[in-house]
């Protein structure tokens, strides 16, 4: 065997075995791997308890309440199977609307609110124009209101 | 030339014959960079619509997504050399290796602040510790660990094998770069461009995209080149070809006067 072909076998060994490790590690490590938690692992008992973590979903549509003083405000967090009342004081960012993604910053209250103290807009990989999107949303509706016919 | 013999790919692995073909290929390369980026700019600035969501700031994409494609490929192409450069022992890999790195710590670095400028407006953070955003940052102080490694060692071999071991533990990074968005829950959106899936996004945003990206891969193979040639002279200056084309160029440049 030439000198080369063993180092090559050297190099492809160890980077297999590296390759191997690193599996192994990101598996033990995957639930700290996490950004965030959805609803229905918060639900599970998947999130850590009494401390701050990270709560990720959709706003839920019509569900924004502002309070009068302009800054508070309470929603719900969703994804499509569980729903957490959130309420937060402060400024949102400008793509926060009912519907949106969001990932969340808090912990619970006493009475199983979770109390915000950063709110996040998450954005996902649709990149349309405004008239595409306008087509889209119209699709939507005409849907629906054939769905009602019926 | 011949590019489809083994005998003219065996010979442009020597640094002699190299040195000219590189040379000869720079211009090229520029003019590629320069078309391409004024295409791709004009694409992205002035062809492509605002965004339905975000507006005019989703145009950052057209230079933060090509930079993070090629700061990931290029770590690869310069894991490669190396490797090779190692098992073969061959030096012009190793200076391609070499000469590979800045270019991938600046795409990096670029990915990361277009992000960060990016991030500010649509998430409302300019950073957060989220897969995707760690695993490059991770990426960028690889190229800079490689990079100073082989700045550290004074043996031009010596400096190879220890960057080549660096490179290849490192390369493990670049899937977890590309399907960190994924496997994890992470801040950063999934692709809105893959192999194997539709692009979700409108026509000519992809062009300007897409275009923007050959832009860079040609602005790469330009600088890595230029590199590569300062790294063969420094190399093989007590060879008889440098002395003799350095004698050369500097009577051509006497007699001008």
């Amino acid at each position: 065997m030439k000198q080369r072909h063993k180092r090559l076998i050297f190099i492809v060994g160890g980077l297999a075995g590296l390759g191997l490790a690193a599996t192994f590690v990101f598996n033990a490590l995957n639930s700290n791997m996490q950004f965030f938690f959805s609803p229905t692992e918060v639900v599970a008992n998947k999130a850590p308890q009494n401390t701050s973590f990270r709560l990720g979903g959709l706003v839920k549509e019509g569900s924004l309440d502002r309070e009068d003083d302009g800054l508070t405000v309470h929603f719900l967090v969703t994804d499509n199977a569980e729903t957490i009342p959130v309420t937060y004081k402060g400024i949102l960012p400008d793509l926060f609307r009912e519907g949106q993604g969001i990932v969340t910053q808090g912990r619970f209250n006493e009475a199983g609110d979770f109390v915000a103290t950063e709110v996040l807009a998450k954005h996902d990989e649709e990149y349309m124009p405004p008239e595409v999107a306008d087509a889209l949303e119209k699709a939507k509706q005409a849907n629906k209101a054939a769905e009602g016919a019926i | 030339m011949n590019f489809f013999t083994k005998a003219f790919w065996l010979k442009l692995s020597s640094p002699k014959t190299f040195y000219p073909f590189a040379g000869k290929m720079i211009p090229v390369f520029m003019a590629i960079t320069v078309v391409l980026t004024l295409v791709g700019l004009y694409y992205g600035f002035v062809l492509a619509p605002p965004d339905y969501q975000q507006g005019d700031s989703y145009r950052i994409m057209f230079i933060h997504v090509p930079a993070a494609w090629m700061s990931m490929w290029i770590y690869i192409v310069m894991c490669l050399f190396a490797i090779i450069g190692m098992v073969w022992r061959t030096r012009l890999s190793d200076m391609m290796a070499g000469a590979l790195a800045p270019t991938g710590a600046m795409f990096a670095f670029l990915a990361l602040w277009t992000g960060a400028l990016w991030g500010k407006p649509t998430w409302g953070a300019y950073w957060v510790w989220d897969a995707r955003l760690t695993s490059e940052l991770i990426l960028l102080f690889l190229f800079f660990g490689f990079i100073a490694l082989r700045a550290a060692i004074d043996d031009p071999q010596r400096a190879a094998r220890a960057s080549a071991l660096l490179a290849s533990v490192g390369v493990i990074n670049v899937p977890i770069i590309y399907f960190s968005v994924k496997w994890w829950n992470t801040l950063h959106q999934g692709s809105s461009v893959g192999l194997t899936q539709k692009a979700t996004m409108e026509d000519s945003m992809l062009t300007a995209m897409m275009v923007m990206t050959f832009a860079f891969w040609a602005y790469t193979f330009m600088v890595a080149f230029m590199r590569v040639r300062n790294e063969i002279l420094e190399r093989e200056k007590n060879s008889a070809w440098v002395t003799e084309s350095v004698t050369q160029r500097v009577s051509e440049k006497v007699e001008g006067k």
